[in-house]
């Protein structure tokens, strides 16, 4: 699937079809999910509605960690095979990955104004949430800071490789330094004691989420294909 | 005299020699400085608070120096004569890291010293910080060194590396700070060393694919 | 060493069909040649011809669309060949005899700064920092590289830039005694350097 995909003609013909299906079935599973979860689903008998934002933030912290591991995969194909579609890949998804961490990041301050009584806790989860946040922004600024695409698609994706290292050693590290400082005080419900009522909505949202994303993903490989069409036919016809 | 001997000789005489020893320190002992002026000099709020700043004196210091150290390669043709060197780029890169290390590093541990005390560290803990940034100046030269060879050739990319190398500096500010409030010293110091090799390792690594990239 | 000079291996370069591109733009098509022991081939071609593309994919910084870059008898391309482009590799700060010193190191070599001093005639200005070199004396010690580490092929662009007919005179010949000793030369030049090229290539038509 992958192999017969890497040469673009074939992505362009098969992305042709498959995003407009893919953003159709996360049309239908948002528009699923989300009166499910924020209307119908049982209220948290100790969150009381709050939890509902649950539904919006957990399946963005998923998928921003899921976008990352997508672009490292990329980068790595990018790298050892020279695949042009890969590192087009890596770059398509790193926008729609840091947007994912913004949204959790923020429907987590959102949520911890009730639940905690502040807007912002440095709970370990939301602090390695904020890293995965500044290292998207910081591989989208080197994309965009060096001019040669093909180089900046080669040490964007030494970046990638090396952060998708870093990544789970913060994990580690916070989770250390959370123990230290704020011994098990804080308790927040949804993990791993979710109950069942509430695992239909999420992971229908969970599905719109990665339907949308691939659906994005896939239209920006496709502007970018056609813009360096555009770009080096004019640079041909300006040479002749 | 091998290519590594050499690399790392050069690379300590010219950074000796352009004064680029002495900025950095300053640099570390003036943001310090600018703790209590921040936090008021309240000593007990100092004492409860100060000392893991030193911390982030330290992680600006090293930021500032970063940006000329593949640069001026890049610029004035030397890289191209590394790749030329039967050593190869990973042990030249890693020659300079340590250049940098002991004239940047090592100089800013050591101020590390009056840094801690005067942000009230207690004077038994004074040892075990040096050492701490002693480890985490490796560690944060060696995820440095990644972020000044993938922007070795953009103009003005002071900020752009501090973007890059900042999520990099995490894990050694955090158990850094460990050390400069006392908890947990002995594992802190164990894993801040675990951080220094780690970076030492692989840093190296990356930066050298990346310059190969640069001077294409 | 022997009558046959110092590269006892006899080193060629072979280049077959090689395409270069710069972005999208084609510099070099299909170009194929033959650099025997003591060839001095010339590279002519206008301002971004591609001569300094051609020899930065000689010298291996650059991957060839297509094409190979053979050099005979040599394990390891990259240290059998001295590359001297447009910049000069120097710092400011270290003196021309650091300089001198730094590169043995950095190939691998015995220092032997004061032969290469005299014999690109710096010797005057060997402890002065290279800031304060006229741009002539910075080129000839850019190419004091050749004489610090003996390696048989020589990538040179616009090797006499900035030098004056003396320093010309020291280039070629510096450029006559390695052909003599078997050496190879690939230069990328405006105007002749003196000796008579073994063959001339013309890129970018």
């Amino acid at each position: 699937m992958l192999t017969y995909l890497s040469n673009p003609q074939r992505f362009m013909a098969f992305s042709a079809w498959a995003a407009p299906l893919f953003f159709a079935a996360a049309v239908i599973a948002l528009g699923v999910g989300l009166p499910w979860s924020l209307v119908f689903s049982p209220a948290d008998y100790q969150q009381g509605e709050t939890v509902r934002i649950m539904y919006v933030h957990v399946p963005a912290a998923w998928w921003s960690m899921g976008v990352f591991a997508f672009m490292a995969a990329a980068s790595f194909v990018g790298l050892v095979w020279r695949h042009a579609l890969a590192d087009v890949a890596a770059r398509a998804a790193a926008p729609i990955g840091a947007t994912l961490a913004g949204l959790c990041l923020i429907t987590g301050s959102l949520w911890g104004a009730p639940t905690w009584g502040t807007w912002w806790e440095w709970d370990g989860r939301m602090t390695s949430m904020l890293v995965l946040f500044v290292t998207y922004l910081g591989y989208i600024a080197l994309w965009s800071a060096i001019e040669d695409e093909e180089k900046a698609a080669r040490l964007a994706a030494i970046l990638c490789l090396v952060g998708a290292i870093n990544l789970p050693i913060v994990h580690f590290s916070v989770e250390w330094w959370s123990t230290l400082h704020q011994p098990a005080s804080i308790v927040r419900s949804g993990g791993s004691a979710i109950h069942p009522s509430m695992l239909g909505p999420l992971l229908t949202m969970a599905a719109g989420y990665l339907f949308l994303f691939g659906a994005l993903v896939m239209m920006n490989m496709r502007a970018a294909i056609f813009r360096r069409r555009v770009e080096s036919a004019r640079a041909r016809g300006g040479e002749a | 005299m091998s290519a590594f001997v050499a690399t790392f000789k050069r690379d300590v005489a010219l950074m000796w020699t352009g004064g680029g020893a002495l900025a950095p320190v300053g640099y570390f002992l003036g943001a310090t400085m600018l703790v209590p002026l921040a936090m008021g000099p309240d000593r007990a709020l100092l004492e409860a608070a100060g000392p893991p700043l030193v911390w982030i004196a330290a992680a600006l210091a090293v930021l500032a120096t970063l940006e000329r150290l593949f640069q001026a390669d890049l610029e004035d043709g030397s890289l191209e004569q590394m790749l030329l060197s039967p050593a190869p780029l990973e042990m030249l890169v890693l020659a300079k890291g340590l250049a940098m290390w002991c004239v940047v590093g090592l100089p800013i541990a050591l101020a590390g010293a009056p840094a801690a005390i005067a942000l009230q560290a207690p004077i038994e803990l004074v040892p075990a910080i040096v050492l701490s940034l002693a480890l985490g100046m490796a560690a944060f030269i060696g995820v440095g060194l990644v972020g000044a060879a993938l922007t070795a050739g953009v103009k003005r990319g002071g900020v752009l590396i501090a973007l890059i190398v900042l999520p990099f500096f995490a894990p050694p500010i955090i158990f850094g700070s460990a050390v400069a409030v006392g908890d947990a010293v002995a594992a802190a110091l164990s894993i801040l060393a675990g951080c220094a090799l780690g970076a030492t390792a692989l840093g190296p690594i990356a930066a050298a694919g990346a310059l190969r990239l640069q001077a294409e | 060493m022997s009558g046959s000079g110092p590269f006892q291996d006899k080193p060629s370069l072979r280049v077959e069909s090689l395409t270069l591109k710069r972005g999208e733009r084609i510099l070099v098509r299909d170009l194929s040649f033959v650099a025997a022991p003591g060839a001095f081939v010339e590279v002519r071609g206008g301002n971004g011809a591609g001569k300094t593309t051609l020899l930065r994919a000689l010298a291996g910084f650059l991957k060839p669309s297509a094409g190979r870059i053979v050099f005979d008898g040599a394990e390891e391309p990259s240290l059998t060949m001295h590359y001297v482009g447009h910049l000069n590799a120097l710092k400011g700060g270290a003196s021309v005899r650091a300089h001198l010193r730094y590169w043995a190191g950095l190939f691998g070599v015995a220092e032997r700064d004061d032969e290469a001093l005299s014999r690109l005639s710096l010797a005057a200005q060997a402890d002065l920092p290279a800031r304060v070199l006229s741009q002539g004396q910075a080129r000839r010690l850019a190419l004091s590289r050749l004489v610090i580490a003996k390696r048989p092929v020589w990538l040179l662009d616009e090797p006499a830039a900035a030098l004056d007919a003396q320093g010309r005179a020291v280039l070629a010949a510096l450029i006559e005694a390695h052909r003599a000793d078997g050496g190879v030369v690939v230069a990328a030049v405006h105007e002749a350097l003196g000796p008579a090229p073994s063959q001339t290539l013309t890129v970018g038509v």
